[in-house]
């Protein structure tokens, strides 16, 4: 197939979006490292960390390959304003509700987009995602047992799980921020955009979440919390970034 | 990979990568792993084609070197390249049977063969490596490395690990 120079514009902006989210979430879930409420949770987000930070490397790899500069230097090099991440991965990790959430919310979406792109029209991203949706797999599975398993728990774990899926909802709708290229994409059959998943995510977690006994808010009943795709996000984001780089800033031109 | 139809030079390579072990299930060839994707040789080069198993895989580095070595210490070719490529994405299903023994022998249960779905009741239905029991309860679907879950045997009450399931 050859592209034009729009869709190889759209292709970037899509990649490094997805790139920097699995990143940014990869990070997050590793300062669980150590400190997971039970040794198993420990593992459980230290191992999603890898992953995530696994799929990054070889969406940054499939970039490299379009023209942008190597994996090590986009994750290692950039500033917050150069990240696409959506404001829901850069917030600091909370308490374990938090966490939780954002780990059910993310990655039910995550699932959805990955087996939507096994189908893209760009077969290197339509190879990996049908290699990611596997994977991601294991991560709704752990997100939804834990949801279950709280909102079925004491009073307590439930109105937390409630409150937490209130508290993050307008978090988690900034992940479905459009960008700039969305008709592109849609039209070269690249990716189904972000409107068809929004919707197929909220139809899906809607569905889980009543069939515990919770609830979730109107899809319309939040504002977004948007800017992340165009680099505008909170105080948060930098201060990870520089611990993030710490080391590899003593000598970026080491080998390792 | 259709390995019945390899030439004495593919056979060749093949035969040194069967010795090429796993650097996290020692005892594990990566050809029975199913990881080796292609063998090729072109005007005296020879391409080695490896699928990781799980993308954030720690050690696919580490078997790429050891691939290399292997293969330029048959001293047949001119020149070697090992590749990792997703064109073919790996499944538990590409585990060979002698595989599957080695992993049991490391005290990992293999994973289910062909699983319809994979959700937490497939990963619950998990035997004992050790007393064979299906009385096991699953701890967490994550372990010491991606591939691994880990279990409890109320029989033998012992802690277990399990190769996990990936479609």
């Amino acid at each position: 197939m050859n592209f034009e120079q729009k869709h190889i514009d759209a292709l970037k902006e899509l990649l490094y979006k997805m790139a920097d989210d699995q990143l940014i979430i990869g990070h997050r879930n590793s300062e669980w490292t150590g400190l997971g409420p039970v040794l198993e949770e420990d593992i459980a987000f230290s191992s999603m960390a890898q992953d995530k930070i696994g799929q990054a490397y070889q969406l940054y790899s499939i970039l490299n390959e379009l023209g942008e500069s190597d994996p090590d230097t986009v994750a290692f090099t950039r500033n917050a304003e150069q990240f696409h991440c959506c404001e829901l991965v850069t917030l600091p990790i909370g308490g374990f509700d938090f966490s939780l959430v954002r780990h059910f919310y993310f990655d039910n979406a995550e699932l959805l987009r990955f087996e939507s792109l096994a189908q893209s029209t760009f077969d290197p991203l339509a190879m990996l995602a049908k290699k990611y949706k596997g994977e991601i797999k294991y991560h709704v599975m752990h997100a939804n047992t834990w949801i279950k398993q709280l909102a079925n728990g004491n009073e307590e774990s439930k109105a937390k799980m409630q409150n937490a899926i209130n508290n993050t909802f307008a978090d988690a709708l900034g992940i479905f921020e459009k960008g700039p290229y969305e008709d592109v994409l849609i039209e070269i059959g690249f990716f189904m955009g972000e409107d068809a998943l929004k919707k197929q995510w909220y139809d899906k977690i809607k569905t889980f979440v009543e069939s515990v006994g919770l609830s979730i808010p109107a899809l319309d009943s939040a504002t977004p919390n948007l800017g992340g795709r165009a680099g505008k996000h909170s105080a948060y984001l930098q201060p990870m970034l520089t611990e993030m780089t710490e080391v590899y800033a003593i000598d970026p031109s080491a080998d390792w | 990979m259709d390995t019945e139809n390899f030439n004495n030079e593919q056979q060749l390579i093949f035969d040194a990568l069967e010795q090429v072990m796993d650097p996290e299930i020692p005892g594990l060839a990566i050809t029975d792993l199913g990881i080796v994707t292609k063998i090729e040789v072109l005007d005296k080069v020879a391409h080695v084609q490896l699928t990781p198993t799980f993308s954030g895989c720690p050690a696919l580095k580490i078997i790429e070197d050891m691939v290399l070595k292997a293969v330029q210490d048959l001293r047949h070719f001119e020149k070697v390249t090992v590749k990792t490529t997703f064109d073919v994405a790996w499944n538990t299903d590409m585990i060979t049977e002698k595989g599957r023994a080695s992993l049991l022998k490391h005290g990992l249960t293999p994973p289910p063969k062909n699983p319809a779905y994979i959700e937490l009741d497939v990963l619950s239905d998990t035997a004992c490596p050790f007393c064979n029991s299906k009385n096991t309860t699953l701890k967490s679907p994550f372990g010491a490395t991606l591939c691994r879950s880990m279990h409890y045997c109320n029989n033998c009450l012992q802690a277990f690990e399990g190769f996990k399931p990936l479609m």
